[in-house]
């Protein structure tokens, strides 16, 4: 044993002596143990089951109408701020988009100086150019007293909770073929898991996990090619026939066309500790335009359920087999344990970008129900016995085809956006878009680092002209419970607390708290610039209920605003520009921490 | 007044000539000026010296410029800026230049790349190419003339036509 990982043991027992104080003395950083402790927000999504859900219920219905702003801390930078914070102990980390600052606040004074900062050194600034949409970065993680973050440049750094020193630094992508990273890594069993971004340049998709003490690759886990790479043995035992045979990761593609098909992970990894096995879904194929690359196109726009200490598949489901509108499979997956029935089942529940809201047994991949909960006309459902989605022909892309009202359009009725479940409710609260696209597929080469599309496309509002929602769903009655249409889309996360109050922001800058129960609005504030960000909540060193979220307007929604598009041309930003035209009149850019409390 | 209408017309006509112009074996300096720094910025320390003047040749042929419309989405110019909106990179209609809208400074951006995301094209695409983009990227601010510049669109209908696009005021503006 190192004397570093001594150390950070060390670290690590500060720190949770900081919140034994005011919690359950975890006496290492089990994960999952302290992600239990509502003082604390130790993983990007709270807990390993990704339910954003806090126990704290000092802000509440009766009060959240007397919130007040307590802090706020400017981030210093203006593009897409994604990214939610967490809390270890009593600090406070955030990362910025690129170029991907590490900030530390001190709860214990956070209107004084930041602690410190981190940033990685001689980034490569050039990532920017292929950043698909915006240069975002979606969080951290922590683990044995290190701060784990990924760069834009296709890096994964260790940082010193503490200290803000470096510990280690890891390449992972390769910006010259087009590969970023900018999803929150999840540290599960001392391995921190990362995946790559870069669907819209032809690059080849995967998660890695290295150690969290050292950096050291454990294994690497690919999205398309033969079994081998895709760490599929003898134990993968998907539930559907279409997905069990040899090197499907080569045979459903044209010839060689695996090796740029996409199938990325920028979204979400969940984690079962006690079926040990992590969840994480596979981006889109590429190009955009479908009639490229005839077949299923596995691994791509589907679910991988792995063992987290050596990779190995264990099963896969497909949500959009040979994905023909950009609907990438990386959401997050709520795992819960839900009556279905008659009886409790294991399950993952996972709001799809193709617009089904799909429940599955985690245990086997099995689909138990996929419902509607936006507007979808690209197609007819999914056939429970196959567990097959059921194209619309009518809406099949093609060269030179050009075709409307295809719903939803390609962010999908709900991109990376993360939703929340509350165990008193028994509710998810989703937070979406609606929006439907005109499609015409082109041709397209292959440059390597370079856009690989082959689509033009322009979006719209879907039926009834609001572009965003904020809704409660009931996973067990398979049905919406209520709706808050919003303006704009609603690009930022959801958070729920054991107070019933539900929160998520707008794209204009409100900050929003909702009675969980009824979506009742409680209390609204408005923030600086456009909130895409994710909400967390912390009991701060004195005692009291914090509610953190970050203003910052960008992503591929904000992206008109953040990149200063041109809304005369249809298609800019892939066709989201279009949707998004009065968004410049309604917000501006800048990164604002803003943090909320009652009086 | 005759004469001056006389030299419109003859001028119409030189530009109606070049208009259909196509070369077959490009010449790699018929569209560069020699000597002279490409400036890319409006400061200069002492007496200002005059900048200069590229007369990118291409930019008075239809068929370039519609070559330079092709080329730009075989490319991929059109994955970062779209038809011209931008999207990964900037918008491309505006008067927005970060880098400068003179052919000579898009040339160059084209060439050495920038360091916000800008990739390289030097080496990678033939010289005459890349004036041929250079003149289409100008096209879409309307900043060449609208007798040469590309009149519609073989896909779908996302913009006004190059032809109509009404000038952009070209004021510079810094890299921010």
């Amino acid at each position: 044993m190192s004397s570093r990982f001594l150390s950070s043991l060390g670290v690590a027992a500060v720190l949770c002596a900081c919140a034994c104080a005011r919690s359950n003395p975890p006496v290492k950083t089990d994960l999952h143990q302290l992600s239990r402790d509502d003082a604390q927000w130790v993983m990007p999504a709270k807990d390993y089951a990704s339910t954003r859900y806090s126990g704290l219920a000092q802000i509440n219905t009766s009060n959240a109408k007397q919130l007040k702003l307590a802090w706020t801390v400017s981030t210093g930078h203006d593009r897409g701020h994604e990214a939610g914070p967490l809390v270890i102990g009593d600090t406070m980390y955030y990362v910025t988009p690129f170029p991907n600052d590490l900030i530390a606040i001190d709860l214990k004074n956070p209107t004084g100086p930041p602690k410190w900062k981190y940033r990685p050194q001689n980034l490569e600034t050039e990532s920017q150019g292929v950043a698909c949409c915006d240069v975002v970065n979606r969080g951290a993680a922590y683990a044995n007293g290190k701060v784990f973050l990924n760069t834009l440049d296709g890096r994964t750094c260790a940082v010193d909770a503490e200290t803000g020193k470096e510990v280690w630094v890891r390449q992972l992508a390769d910006i010259n073929r087009g590969e970023t990273i900018t999803m929150a890594p999840l540290v599960v069993k001392n391995k921190v898991l990362v995946g790559d971004s870069g669907g819209e340049f032809g690059v080849r998709g995967w998660v890695t996990a290295l150690d969290s003490e050292t950096g050291k690759i454990a294994w690497r886990a690919y999205a398309t090619g033969p079994d081998k790479d895709v760490l599929i043995g003898p134990n993968f035992k998907p539930f559907y026939a279409t997905d069990r045979g040899k090197d499907l990761g080569v045979s459903t593609w044209p010839k060689d066309k695996w090796k740029i098909g996409g199938g990325t992970m920028w979204g979400w990894i969940s984690y079962d500790p006690e079926l040990d096995l992590i969840y994480y879904g596979t981006g889109n194929p590429g190009p955009w335009n479908p009639e490229l690359r005839p077949g299923d196109n596995k691994w791509t726009s589907g679910i991988f359920a792995r063992r987290p200490d050596t990779g190995e598949a264990v099963w896969y489901y497909q949500w959009s087999p040979h994905d023909e509108f950009d609907y990438d499979g990386i959401n997050e997956q709520l795992l819960l344990d839900l009556p279905i029935g008659g009886k409790t089942r294991k399950v993952l529940v996972r709001p799809e970008r193709n617009g089904y809201m799909y429940v599955l047994d985690r245990a086997t991949g099995e689909v138990l129900s996929a419902d509607a909960y936006g507007a979808v006309t690209s197609s007819f459902g999914v056939d429970l016995k196959s567990g097959r989605l059921i194209p619309n022909k009518a809406k099949e892309p093609g060269t030179g085809k050009v075709i409307p009202d295809i719903c939803p359009a390609a962010p999908g009725a709900k991109d990376w956006q993360p939703s929340a479940y509350s165990p008193r409710t028994r509710l998810i609260y989703v937070p979406h878009q609606n929006l439907c696209m005109q499609h015409e597929g082109t041709d397209v080469n292959y440059i390597a680092g370079t856009p690989y599309v082959g689509a033009n496309v322009v979006m719209v509002p879907g039926p009834g002209g609001h572009r965003g929602e904020f809704d409660a769903w009931d996973p067990v009655q398979r049905k919406k419970v209520w709706s808050i249409r919003e303006n704009f889309p609603v690009w930022s996360g959801a958070l729920v607390t054991a107070g019933d109050v539900a929160f998520y922001g707008t794209m204009d800058g409100w900050f929003k708290a909702v009675d969980a129960r009824t979506g009742t609005l409680l209390w609204q504030f408005k923030t600086s610039s456009g909130i895409i960000g994710q909400p967390v909540t912390y009991r701060g060193p004195d005692g009291k209920q914090y509610v953190t979220i970050a203003a910052g307007v960008g992503g591929w929604a904000g992206a008109i605003v953040a990149g200063g598009l041109d809304p005369r041309d249809a298609t800019a930003a892939l066709g989201f520009v279009n949707a998004m035209k009065d968004l410049p009149g309604a917000t501006n850019k800048g990164g604002v921490i803003y943090t909320f409390a009652l009086p | 007044m005759r004469n001056a209408l006389l030299l419109a017309s003859c001028l119409l006509a030189a530009a109606a000539c070049r208009r259909e112009q196509r070369e077959i074996v490009h010449s790699p300096a018929a569209s560069h000026a020699s000597g002279g720094i490409v400036r890319l910025s409006e400061l200069q320390p002492g007496q200002p010296t005059p900048e200069v003047e590229v007369r990118n040749a291409s930019e008075e042929k239809a068929y370039d410029i519609n070559e330079g419309k092709r080329l730009f989405a075989a490319y991929n110019c059109s994955g970062c800026h779209s038809h011209g909106g931008g999207g990964i990179g900037p918008a491309l209609m505006d008067n927005y230049w970060v880098y400068g809208s003179h052919p000579e400074n898009i040339h160059d951006t084209i060439v050495e790349g920038r360091p916000n995301g800008m990739p390289s094209f030097g080496g990678k695409i033939p010289d005459y190419q890349i004036w041929e983009i250079v003149a289409y990227v100008r096209s879409l601010s309307g900043l060449v003339n609208p007798t040469v510049a590309p009149s519609r669109d073989d896909h779908m209908q996302v913009k006004v036509a190059e032809q109509s696009k009404k000038e952009e005021s070209t004021e510079e503006k810094k890299k921010p």
